[in-house]
């Protein structure tokens, strides 16, 4: 009786967290998957109804976002999705404080065409499923368009929802290839496959080495995408691969192993298609076994000079191909660099560049696309995606920045040695 | 006369069967109504199959640890296996085979792989006594991890294509279609979970294991672990009974991952989904709700998933706040000084109210 008792208790509870969920959303939500339910042929009965339900909604919620908005041309709602708790939470908070730069310096100009902009951002602890329930609670909210998510597995999750529901996405640092592969998705950064290529293409059109070694993690989707697309285009250049070493994320503290093959097969190069915190060790324990060669990554090893307890001048002479670096000289890096380390007290990363610019590449596109507040989900996602394709960017991740309509920008690499501590370009 | 008294002997755990039943039933229904008529957010709308993963896989882990007594510390492992041999037959099938029918071949082959890996861990494991197939389970978990991650398997006009190392050895034609790209894993599976197929799988978790417990087998499996020396020396193959309770619990949580797998558009193998953290959790999941009470899972995999969600709007605080929100409920539920003041409680108001 008292377990019979207990259990209906904790059912109540249940039921009432169930229904506090779901307080408030009623009414000011624009829900757009009206148009995606219809679109499925193969609908369950139950279903029907709630499609009909949410188009009435659809219908009040126009009204509502009329209504309210405090300044004359209502709220523009971007939604950010990123890891801002677990291991990677540096990548998902570097992003979003790029983005809330940005969008307050919207703001302070005077917003997106007469509208305030408001972010808020989600934790999706780089989990697809969270990153769904980020992109749903940001939905309930009333988000027009996602800025996210900063990792691809999330990204490509959540594309496939945005895709339904007809929701403009764009990712900052969504690198994996399926991450655009619908067409409502478009990415800041390069592609993996993109970076591979061109980091091959650049050793091998100025001659900097002859034999490479290739260490990377193939547990970690950035690295192999870069590593494959490396190896395929290394075929048609004049250097050749003389080893590769992989590693995983449950045994990336050793690379000693791997080193010596390098050395032992005579590599006048190493690769390092790897984050920065590994390419540190990397560095080390070259160092320590008197391995003295050339190294080279990508944008991943942007920020090898911030980390802890390392002996920077081990990363002397290390380019890297990268999108920024926060030692640039140009005004928007320098103004952008200050803002930040005023407001976090650090030096922002990539990863912070790449939100910034998805918030300024949004604006971009939705005053290319005249949008206003009272749009509905499906017009905005159908005149920002049609803007996309014709507007122009000059970003701090690169200059004159286009898209096509398959998502994926077109912009030059930058590349950068460092010299004396600080990243210069070459 | 002898017709009542068997009426009622039946009925009794008929009756608690029931409850729990109808507990599942009366949620989903009160659910859709709340869908329909626009009443649920879509958050809660997106946590509706994750509900249904998650109580399928507790109340599987339940068996092991509830009504066979041993602890089980990979059944993320199990769920992964399940997840990813689904999500491959699906992939491969997703034009070939109409929805409904691939769907449910997807969840034999999900419950299939996981029980015959599960048998395989088992055959050593359970003929030792003591906490052997907690050590073992929790490095099978990590295992078939990294094994995923560091599997390639495609499928082209050739045939099939496997290997451990890149997806350049597999020398894919250009039809070529990846199945599994190792770190990468598998994209582009068919979205065919819902929130009905999730709540009809329930209930036939809930069917195969209430029935299992009140059968022959499953009394055999309780006697083990209530006295195993006494099990034996009326004859029962402990190893026997053990390897079906732990194959059936493995089966049903490869049934949780092929839910999961259907959920969403991507399956990667990362810790943070099939790893160590998430098979501690199951087992949170289990222990919060009552070891061996089957209801308990239920309501504690619904609560536990719906909590970090109900607190996004905490941002920063959220974990924290759910991490000291499970640390009072594990105290409020298992410390003796709460029990005694739980059972006071009750006394004082019962006998408030019959005065």
């Amino acid at each position: 009786m008292k377990k019979r008792m207990l259990s209906l208790v904790l059912a109540g509870v249940m039921t009432a967290a169930l229904l506090t969920g779901c307080g408030g959303s009623a009414g000011t939500e624009p829900d757009s998957s009206a148009d995606g339910a219809a679109e499925e042929t193969e609908e369950v009965p139950e279903e029907t109804a709630e499609t009909t339900e949410t188009a009435e909604e659809t219908e009040d919620s126009g009204t509502t976002a009329e209504a309210s908005g405090d300044s004359a041309g209502g709220t523009f709602k971007i939604g950010g999705i990123g890891p801002l708790t677990g291991s990677y939470a540096v990548y998902g908070i570097a992003a979003m404080n790029g983005s809330q730069i940005a969008v307050d310096e919207i703001n302070a100009a005077g917003g997106i065409n007469g509208m305030t902009v408001e972010l808020n951002f989600q934790d999706d602890e780089t989990d697809s499923e969270k990153s769904v329930n980020a992109y749903n609670a940001l939905k309930d909210w009333g988000v027009q368009v996602i800025d996210g998510c900063v990792t691809s597995a999330c990204s490509i999750a959540v594309s496939a929802k945005t895709a339904e529901d007809n929701i403009f996405q764009l990712t900052p640092s969504g690198s994996a290839v399926e991450c655009v592969a619908n067409p409502n998705a478009f990415r800041v950064c390069f592609s993996d496959p993109n970076q591979g290529a061109a980091s091959a293409q650049y050793i091998g059109e100025n001659g900097i080495a002859s034999k490479i070694a290739v260490i990377y993690d193939s547990s970690d989707v950035y690295s192999s995408g870069i590593y494959e697309k490396f190896v395929a285009e290394a075929e048609s250049q004049p250097f050749e691969i003389v080893t590769v070493g992989a590693f995983t994320a449950d045994n990336k503290t050793d690379f000693s192993v791997q080193l010596q093959q390098a050395k032992d097969a005579g590599a006048d190069l190493v690769f390092l298609p790897i984050y920065y915190n590994e390419a540190a060790l990397i560095l080390k324990q070259a160092s320590d076994m008197g391995f003295d060669v050339q190294f080279f990554g990508c944008d991943g090893l942007d920020g090898i000079l911030g980390v802890k307890n390392f002996d920077a001048s081990l990363a002397e002479g290390v380019m890297l191909l990268t999108p920024f670096a926060a030692d640039a000289t140009d005004d928007l890096t320098v103004s952008f660099v200050t803002t930040y380390n005023e407001k976090f007290n650090e030096t922002p990363n990539q990863f912070a560049a790449d939100g910034y610019d998805a918030v300024y590449i949004i604006k971009a596109a939705a005053e290319e696309a005249g949008i206003t507040a009272d749009m509905s989900n499906e017009e905005i996602c159908a005149a920002m995606q049609d803007a996309m394709t014709k507007i122009t960017v000059d970003g701090l991740t690169g200059e004159g920045i286009t898209w096509d309509a398959s998502g994926e920008p077109t912009k030059a690499p930058k590349a950068v040695v460092i010299k004396d501590g600080v990243y210069t370009a070459m | 006369m002898e017709m009542k008294i068997n009426k009622t002997k039946i009925s009794k755990t008929t009756k608690n069967d029931l409850i729990t039943y109808g507990m599942v039933i009366l949620v989903y229904i009160v659910v859709q109504l709340l869908v329909s008529t626009g009443h649920v957010s879509s958050l809660v709308q997106g946590l509706l199959v994750p509900f249904c993963t998650y109580v399928i896989v507790a109340v599987a882990l339940n068996l092991t640890v509830g009504i066979l007594g041993e602890l089980s510390l990979g059944h993320a492992g199990f769920m992964c296996v399940g997840a990813f041999a689904s999500a491959v037959f699906s992939l491969a099938f997703k034009e070939s085979i109409p929805g409904g029918l691939r769907f449910f071949l997807a969840l034999l082959i999900g419950a299939a792989a996981a029980a015959v890996v599960g048998f395989l861990v088992g055959i050593p494991v359970l003929r030792l006594r003591g906490d052997y197939l907690a050590i073992v389970t929790l490095a099978f978990g990590e295992i078939i991890k990294n094994i995923i991650n560091a599997l390639y398997l495609g499928v082209d006009s050739n045939g099939i294509h496997f290997s451990m190392k890149d997806a350049l050895s597999l020398h894919m034609e250009e039809d070529g279609l990846m199945l599994i790209k190792g770190a990468q894993g598998v994209t582009g599976t068919p979205n065919d979970s819902n929130f009905t197929v999730g709540v009809l799988l329930i209930l036939i978790t809930l069917f195969v294991v209430l029935n299992f417990i009140h059968s022959r087998t499953g009394r055999a499996v309780m006697s083990i672990r209530d006295n195993r020396i006494a099990a034996e020396s009326v004859g029962i193959n402990v190893t026997k009974y053990k390897l079906v309770a732990f194959t059936l619990s493995a089966s049903l949580a490869g049934v949780a991952g092929v839910l999961y797998a259907h959920n969403l558009s991507t399956l990667n193998a990362l810790p943070k989904n099939f790893g160590y953290n998430m098979s501690i959790l199951i087992l949170v999941f289990v222990v919060l709700g009552g070891i061996g009470n089957i209801r308990g899972s239920i309501i504690a995999a619904v609560l536990l998933t719906l909590l970090p969600e109900v607190l996004r709007g905490l941002s920063d605080y959220r974990m924290l706040i759910y991490s000291i929100v499970l640390i009072t409920m594990m105290i409020f539920n298992w410390s003796p000084n709460a029990v005694f003041f739980r059972k006071r409680l009750k006394q004082t108001l019962t006998s408030g109210r019959k005065a």
